[in-house]
C-alpha cells in the first residue's frame, strides 16, 4: 500500500525531509480522521446541551483532542462546575497521555531539539499515539504534525457539525455513529495482538478485568478515568514483569 | 454562564490536556535502560485501549448485545487485515443493523 511505502520512504529520509513525513503522516492519519468526524458527531451533541457554539466546539476540540476528556468536561459544563472540578476530571481522563507522553520519548532521535519532542508530544491522542510508535526508526516531528493537522481539524468540524445539526439525526444512526471510535481502537491493538502473544494476552485480561471492575458492585462506583489509569499501570506491570523486552542492543537496530 | 464562562473552561481543558501531554517530554531526555520500564511503556498504549473499549462499547452502541456484537465483529475484521477506517464502518454498521431488527 501507498501508506506504508511512505512511512519507509519518509523513515529513511527521517529529518532531511520533512515534507515526506508531513504527508505520510496525513495520509496515515486519514482513516483516523474519518472516524473522528464521526465521532466528534456525537461529541458535538453533547457539547450543543452545554452551550457551545459551533465555533466554541471547533476550537475546543482542536486545541483539546481528547474524547473522554472532552465528553467529560462538556457534560460537567452543562451543570456550571468549579474549575478545580474540571481541572481534576481532565486531568484524571487524560492520565493516559501521561504514559503515552513517557513511552513516546522513546522514539525521539536523541538530538531531537526540546521545542520539537514539546510539539510533538501535543499531538498524542490515542490513535496519533498509535501510528507514531509504529513510525520505523525515529519519529520525525512533522509526522505526528501531519497527522494532527488532518485528523485534529476532522475532529474540531466533527464537533461544530455536531452542535449544529446534532439532533437532526435519529438516536439510531448517533449510537452506531458513537461506535465509530472504539472499532478505531480495536484495529489499532488486534495487528500487534496477532503478532505478539504477549500483546494478545495483554489486551484480553484489559477488556476482561475492565468489565469486571465496571460491574462488580463494590468497584462500579470508580469512574472510568480512574478506572482506565488503575488497570494500565497494574496489567501494564504485570505483564511487564511476566513478559519483559528483549534486552537492549535489539531495540538499536529499530 | 453562557458566554464568558464557556471560555474559561475551554482555555482550562485546552491548557490541562496539553500539560499533561507535554510533561513526560519535558523529563524524560534519554532513552530509557530499566529493562522493566521498557517493557511497561511497550504495554502501556495496549492496555489503556482495551481497557477503554470495553465495557465502554456496550454503553455507546445504545444495547449491551449490539455493542458485544461490535466488539466481536471489529476483532474479527481487524484480525483478517483491514485498517482503522473499515473497522469502524463495519462496527458502525453492525450497531446500526442489530438496532434495526431488535
Amino acid at each position: 500500500m501507498m501508506t506504508s511505502r511512505e512511512r519507509n520512504t519518509a523513515s529513511a529520509l527521517r529529518e532531511r525531509n520533512g515534507a515526506s513525513a508531513l504527508f505520510a503522516g496525513a495520509c496515515d492519519a486519514l482513516p483516523i480522521g474519518l472516524g473522528y468526524l464521526a465521532v466528534a458527531f456525537s461529541l458535538g451533541i453533547t457539547a450543543r446541551n452545554a452551550g457551545l457554539t459551533p465555533l466554541a466546539g471547533f476550537l475546543s476540540s482542536l486545541l483539546t483532542r481528547a474524547s473522554a476528556g472532552e465528553y467529560a468536561v462538556y457534560s460537567l459544563m452543562g451543570n456550571c462546575a468549579a474549575y478545580l472540578e474540571i481541572v481534576a476530571v481532565c486531568f484524571i481522563a487524560n492520565l493516559r497521555y501521561l504514559l503515552m507522553g513517557a513511552a513516546l520519548t522513546q522514539k525521539f532521535s536523541p538530538d531531537m531539539p526540546e521545542w520539537k519532542r514539546i510539539l510533538s508530544a501535543c499531538c498524542i491522542t490515542d490513535e496519533i499515539f498509535g501510528i507514531s510508535v509504529a513510525y520505523k526508526g525515529y519519529l520525525p516531528l512533522s509526522y505526528p504534525i501531519g497527522a494532527t493537522l488532518l485528523a485534529g481539524t476532522m475532529w474540531g468540524l466533527g464537533t461544530a457539525l455536531g452542535i449544529s445539526a446534532g439532533n437532526v439525526l435519529p438516536p439510531s444512526v448517533v449510537s452506531a455513529l458513537s461506535v465509530a471510535l472504539y472499532g478505531m481502537f480495536i484495529a489499532i491493538v488486534i495487528p500487534p495482538a496477532k503478532k505478539d502473544k504477549a500483546v494478545l494476552v495483554v489486551v484480553v485480561s484489559g477488556f476482561l478485568f475492565s468489565w469486571m471492575l465496571a460491574r462488580i458492585p463494590l468497584t462500579s462506583g470508580i469512574s472510568p478515568g480512574v478506572r482506565i489509569v488503575i488497570l494500565t499501570l497494574a496489567i501494564a506491570a504485570a505483564a511487564a514483569l511476566i513478559k519483559p523486552l528483549p534486552d537492549e542492543e535489539k531495540e538499536e537496530s529499530v | 454562564m453562557r458566554d464568558n464562562g464557556i471560555w474559561i473552561y475551554i482555555v482550562l481543558m485546552a491548557l490541562v490536556t496539553n500539560l499533561i501531554r507535554i510533561l513526560p517530554v519535558t523529563v524524560i531526555r534519554k532513552k530509557i535502560r530499566s529493562r522493566f520500564l521498557r517493557s511497561f511503556l511497550y504495554y502501556v498504549p495496549y492496555v489503556t485501549l482495551a481497557v477503554m473499549t470495553f465495557p465502554a462499547i456496550m454503553d455507546a452502541a445504545g444495547s449491551p448485545l449490539a455493542g458485544l456484537a461490535a466488539l466481536l465483529v471489529g476483532i474479527v475484521a481487524a484480525w483478517t487485515g483491514l485498517g482503522l477506517f473499515p473497522v469502524s464502518i463495519i462496527c458502525c454498521v453492525s450497531v446500526f443493523v442489530l438496532g434495526l431488527v431488535s
